[in-house]
């Protein structure tokens, strides 16, 4: 009996060893396994078995061999899956360099960039963003900063009229904002100290377009009111920029201008790591004349404000040689950044 | 201002023009005062192998129009064959010449070269090829007698100097001169400062050109001095190097007297030949409409009445006040009496006149700025000192006229500088007794004590008139890099607003989408909004660079039609651009009716490409609004566009830009269209979208198809659908689309898939039964056809 039942569970194991396929794996186990398969069909004959002692070893002997059985089919199953997958993966094999179609994300235009994170910079710095209109007034783009009519500042701004006409103003008081500054007084005017903020914007020049000018350019602003400003809060925050923004290495300076809207009138510029200084912007401390403007007392408020070129800063940045490549719109140039 | 180092050390030792550490410090200084030197020239630096040489003969060439052939001597009697481009030069004239092997300032080294077969034996050298100044004009011509053969440094008696470039700002009119620049670097270096003081006395016999200022408020001072024993002819060396070092051209001794009296002391003035001025006097007054003059450049000018005419007693105009004096009126050989005039002009006026006439001068341009209207006493007396020098029998006459109207600016002003204040603005700690040692030597002299002083702001600063200019100064000259560099203290939050957040969320999710941003000129020509089948009414530029670009923009649509256009003939094509910007529609109001756009084109694609991006764009930033082709939208395509409407507020426009518009723009490719006021997008943040549970319930799909004429819109049946199955209903999708003859023109089958599910149970045969019952009876009374 025990031979028997040896014989059948080797010719079990050795069928299940060669089961070609997991769907053969199947058939065995329905043969072989289970209270219905061959192995379990030899308990039946236990009953011809005379002593106790024999029927006990043998149904011992059927049980483990069943056990062996379902184990090696087990086995065997993982072994025939594993090597099912891995044809399947090998048969899936893609060549990735062979890339067929084109990229598909959009690029932002390069001034777009470089206001995000001056942006970015100046709201770490703990400053909001204001923002006005391009079509201003003559009295919000000059007269309120210091440049009554007939100021001969005015000139330096080359600046563009249009024929819109006010309720009862003259013709030639609307501009085309010269600069940003406007969003100063606006906000002076809208807001109550302290104001912390940056203006972002675009502004018009009558100017012929070459490499390194645009009638249409964009600047950025960043006015400061606040009570016991000094100039040397100025210089900080100029410096805490300067470092933010261009890297550890770079440093700042203030030195001696002139610009009608502040006193004292400081250019700034930017020493990089290798000594080398390159001019950034103008600032200085606001006018009194601006602040009386804004509706604020030079004597309890001060402020300092501070701006300069967001298209040079782009320009730069990228090598751009001629600042007319980064308004074609030309999208072999758009895709490049 | 172009400094010439040698002539500014004349007013105190500043630096040596051999030291480069010198003027290398100097010029440190000089931009830390707020003359900021943006070129440094070393001039006069000999070049060996320039050598002086006599004009021989000159030599046309048939074949070169623009050079000619030149013989010259060097001294030893031989003639060297030059070809030579400029036609200054004229036979016996001594000019430099760089003979062979000459390396020449710019790095150019003079070889044998000749054109058209014809040797070259070395180059003639302009001033500025020598390094001698700026003049380019031509060839630098020697003095008659220099002898020859001898190298032109020494010929000329230059030595090595240092040109100073630098930038002076609007505030800084005393800086227009030597006096003035020598003054603010003497106090910054704390070195002796040596003004001229002229010892002239005026007298000889009197004599006096009467003065009439008509318009006082124009001119404020004339002064007319009569100086007589005048000899024309040329300066001395020294006057004539320094003033062409400058970029002044040496005329003769009275008109480089005159120059040289501008440039040291800022006060421009005009010397008149007595004997021929009309009248022997002065009228100053406002030109009459159209009244002309030709002035000293040749040019016959118009002016109107708001232009000022410096007339002869007769009243002929002989010049334009503070501008250029008339061709007429200049002196002669003949010329052995001069009225002097020296004067002060409004600088509004002059400004006005210069660009109104676009005449200007370096005496307007200092004018324009702010001269010093007491300052020509001292002026009168350098001009007669310097004049004599070439002049020995000079007679400056007593009894000039000094004509003043009360538009002048007094002598004296003053304002009140707390130090207090001072402090507070520069954030120093600066004791009131530290204020005078800073200003006096700048010419505002303080006086008084305690915190309060009275600064007496000097005749020659008009710019200097409040307490924070005077602070300005100061920190000038305690020095900018002192000041200390603190931050602010107050505490403040920095941030983007709700719509600065919301504008770079529309960028994102289109640059996601894979659209690229353009910005194109918002100015746009004449007729392109027709073109674009938009209004024409436009806000335009009233004095524009170019006609091309005087239209104020009202759409963003035809910058982009043009960039496809340009992509187009760049062989780009199918391209996807956005642009995020201000247009400006006329309005009544104060200023024109601006607001932020948003315009998406999409080359290359059809209208439905345009509303899957607004379904992004509507999705991502919580709006919503109807698809309304009601109204189609000015210059689409009619049969697919749409007015997007969010209630009665138009939000903007999606479908396809109309062909004829394409054809005018030149676009060969169907351009789809997204168009937003993102002024009524961006504002304001939507309710945050709030949690609905999602359902652990098996789901059950239940795909039906319709039959709906073309003229009701999908959308219509979306909504009787979602009506018709009820709280069922989880999600809609429609996901065919056919035409096809059997439906007929008008037909087309719409397919849903409706995936249903209950929150609580599983779903029966019978609630899908009721679903589609109800679904098609509310399709069928909109029109739709359920298709078994």
């Amino acid at each position: 009996m025990i031979s028997d039942i040896t014989a059948a569970q080797d010719a079990a194991l050795a069928d299940i060893a060669a089961a070609p396929s997991l769907e053969d794996v199947v058939v065995l186990t329905t043969r072989l396994s289970g209270k219905k398969g061959e192995l379990a069909a030899l308990k039946k004959r236990l009953g011809s078995l005379d002593s106790i002692d024999d029927r006990k070893a043998a149904g011992q002997a059927v049980n483990d061999a069943m056990a062996a059985v379902d184990a090696a089919l087990a086995a065997r199953r993982a072994e025939l899956a594993q090597v099912e997958m891995a044809s399947r993966v090998d048969a899936e094999r893609l060549d990735l360099t062979e890339f067929v179609g084109r990229p598909t994300r959009g690029h932002a235009h390069l001034v777009t960039q470089a206001w995000e994170r001056l942006e970015d910079v100046f709201v770490g710095l703990g400053f909001r963003v204001a923002e006005g209109p391009e079509v201003e007034t003559d009295w919000h783009n000059f007269e309120a900063l210091n440049m009554p009519v007939g100021h001969p500042a005015r000139g330096e701004w080359d600046t563009l009229f249009v024929d819109h006409v006010p309720p009862g103003g003259e013709p030639g008081t609307t501009v085309l904002r010269t600069h940003t500054s406007p969003v100063q007084i606006r906000t002076m005017l809208e807001e109550e100290p302290p104001i912390y903020i940056v203006a972002p914007g675009r502004v018009f020049r009558r100017d012929t377009p070459d490499a390194t000018h645009m009638p249409v350019f964009h600047q950025i602003e960043g006015l400061v009111i606040d009570r016991g400003i000094t100039m040397a809060d100025l210089a900080g925050t100029i410096e805490a920029f300067t470092q933010a923004y261009f890297g550890p290495g770079f440093h700042s300076r203030l030195r001696p201008s002139y610009f009608p809207f502040t006193e004292p009138s400081a250019e700034f510029d930017i020493q990089r790591p290798n000594g080398d200084w390159i001019e950034l912007g103008g600032s200085g401390m606001v006018h009194p004349n601006v602040l009386r403007a804004g509706g604020l007392d030079p004597e309890v408020w001060s402020g300092f404000a501070f701006g300069f070129g967001i298209d040079r800063m782009a320009k730069e940045r990228h090598g751009i040689e001629d600042i007319r490549e980064m308004y074609a719109d030309d999208i072999r140039f758009i895709e490049q950044f | 201002m172009k400094i010439l180092l040698s002539w500014l050390n004349e007013y105190g030792d500043f630096a040596d023009p051999t030291d480069p550490v010198a003027v290398a410090r100097l010029a440190d200084t000089l931009t830390s005062l707020g003359l900021e030197v943006e070129a440094i020239a070393v001039i006069g630096d000999t070049v060996d192998g320039v050598i002086t040489a006599r004009i021989v003969e000159l030599v046309a060439h048939p074949d070169a129009a623009n050079v000619q052939r030149v013989y010259v001597d060097a001294g030893d009697g031989e003639r060297l064959h030059v070809w030579c481009g400029a036609d200054n030069i004229a036979v016996d004239d001594i000019v430099p010449l760089a003979v062979i092997g000459t390396e020449m300032p710019n790095g150019m080294k003079i070889e044998r070269r000749g054109i058209l077969g014809i040797d070259s034996e070395g180059m003639l050298c302009s001033a500025r090829e020598l390094g001698l100044g700026d003049d380019h004009a031509g060839i630098e011509i020697l003095p008659p007698g220099t002898p020859l053969g001898v190298p032109y440094g020494d010929a000329l008696g230059v030595t090595p100097d240092v040109l100073l470039d630098a930038d002076v700002t609007r505030n800084r009119p005393d800086c227009w001169g030597y006096v003035g620049i020598a003054r603010d670097v003497a106090a910054k270096l704390g070195v002796e400062f040596r003004p001229p003081r002229p010892q002239v006395e005026a007298d000889g016999q009197p004599a006096t050109t009467p003065v009439e200022i008509v318009d006082g408020d124009r001119c404020a001072r004339f002064t007319s001095t009569v100086i007589s024993g005048v000899e024309v002819k040329p300066s001395a060396g020294w006057m004539s190097a320094r003033l062409t070092a400058a970029g002044m051209r040496p005329i003769n001794n009275v008109v480089d007297v005159s120059n040289y009296v501008m440039l040291e002391l800022n006060q421009p003035n005009h010397a008149y030949d007595l004997d021929t001025l009309g009248g022997g006097g002065f009228r100053i007054r406002l030109a009459t409409a159209g009244e002309t003059l030709t002035t000293l450049d040749g040019e016959r000018r118009a002016f109107s009445t708001d232009d000022l005419l410096i007339c002869d007693a007769n009243d002929v105009p002989i010049g334009v006040g503070g501008v250029m004096g008339g061709l007429d009126s200049e002196i002669s050989g003949a010329t052995t009496t001069v009225a002097l005039e020296m004067a002060w002009f409004s600088l509004v006026g002059i400004g006005q006149t210069v660009t109104r006439t676009n005449l200007r001068s370096e005496a307007s341009a200092r004018f324009e700025r702010g001269v010093d209207p007491h300052g020509m006493p001292t002026a009168i007396k350098r001009f007669a000192e310097l004049l004599r020098e070439t002049c020995p029998d000079l007679v400056v006459h007593a009894g000039g006229a000094d004509e003043q109207t009360s538009h002048l600016p007094p002598a004296e002003r003053s304002v009140d500088v707390r130090i207090d204040a001072v402090n507070r603005l520069l954030g120093t700690d600066l004791a009131v007794d530290a204020l005078p040692g800073m200003l006096d030597p700048i010419g505002y002299t303080v006086s008084g004590s305690g915190d309060v002083r009275t600064v007496v702001l000097p005749s020659w600063r008009l710019d200097s008139t409040d307490e924070v200019d005077v602070i300005e100064e100061v920190a000038r000259h305690y020095g900018y890099d002192r000041l200390g560099t603190t931050v602010p203290k107050s505490v403040v939050h920095g941030g983007l607003s709700v719509r600065q957040q919301r504008r770079r969320r529309v960028r994102d999710v289109l640059l996601g989408l894979g659209i690229s941003e353009a910005m194109p000129n918002p100015f746009l020509a004449p007729g392109t909004l027709a073109k674009a089948g938009l209004p024409v009414d436009a806000i335009t530029i009233s004095n524009p660079l170019v006609t091309e670009e005087s239209v104020l923009r009202t759409s963003l649509r035809p910058g982009l039609l043009q960039a496809i256009a340009y992509n187009e003939s760049h062989r780009s094509a199918g391209v996807r651009l956005f642009e995020i910007g201000h247009v400006y529609p006329p309005s009544d109001g104060e200023l024109p009716a601006e607001y932020e756009a948003l315009t998406i084109v999409l080359a290359g694609e059809e209208a439905p490409a345009a509303v899957a991006v607004w379904r992004e764009l509507a999705a991502a930033l919580g709006v919503g609004a109807r698809i309304d082709q009601g109204r189609v939208p000015a210059g689409l395509h009619a049969t697919r566009s749409a007015t997007l409407q969010a209630g009665k507020q138009p939000l903007g426009a999606v479908g396809e830009v109309a062909p004829a518009v394409l054809a005018a723009f030149g676009v060969g490719e169907r351009v789809a269209i997204v168009e937003l006021n993102l002024d009524e997008i961006i504002d304001r943040d939507p309710k945050p979208a709030q949690w609905r549970p999602t359902s652990r319930q098996p789901s059950s799909d239940l795909d039906l198809a319709f039959v709906l004429p073309v003229s009701i819109p999908a959308e219509k049946l979306d909504k009787a659908i979602r009506q018709g199955a009820g709280s069922l209903l989880v999600d809609l999708t429609l996901f065919d689309v056919f035409r096809g003859e059997r439906l007929g023109p008008d037909g087309r089958s719409l397919a849903y898939r409706l995936r249903l599910q209950a929150a609580d149970r599983n779903l029966t045969d019978a609630d899908i039964a009721d679903v589609r019952r109800g679904v098609e009876a509310a399709a069928t009374k909109l029109g739709a056809e359920l298709r078994s």
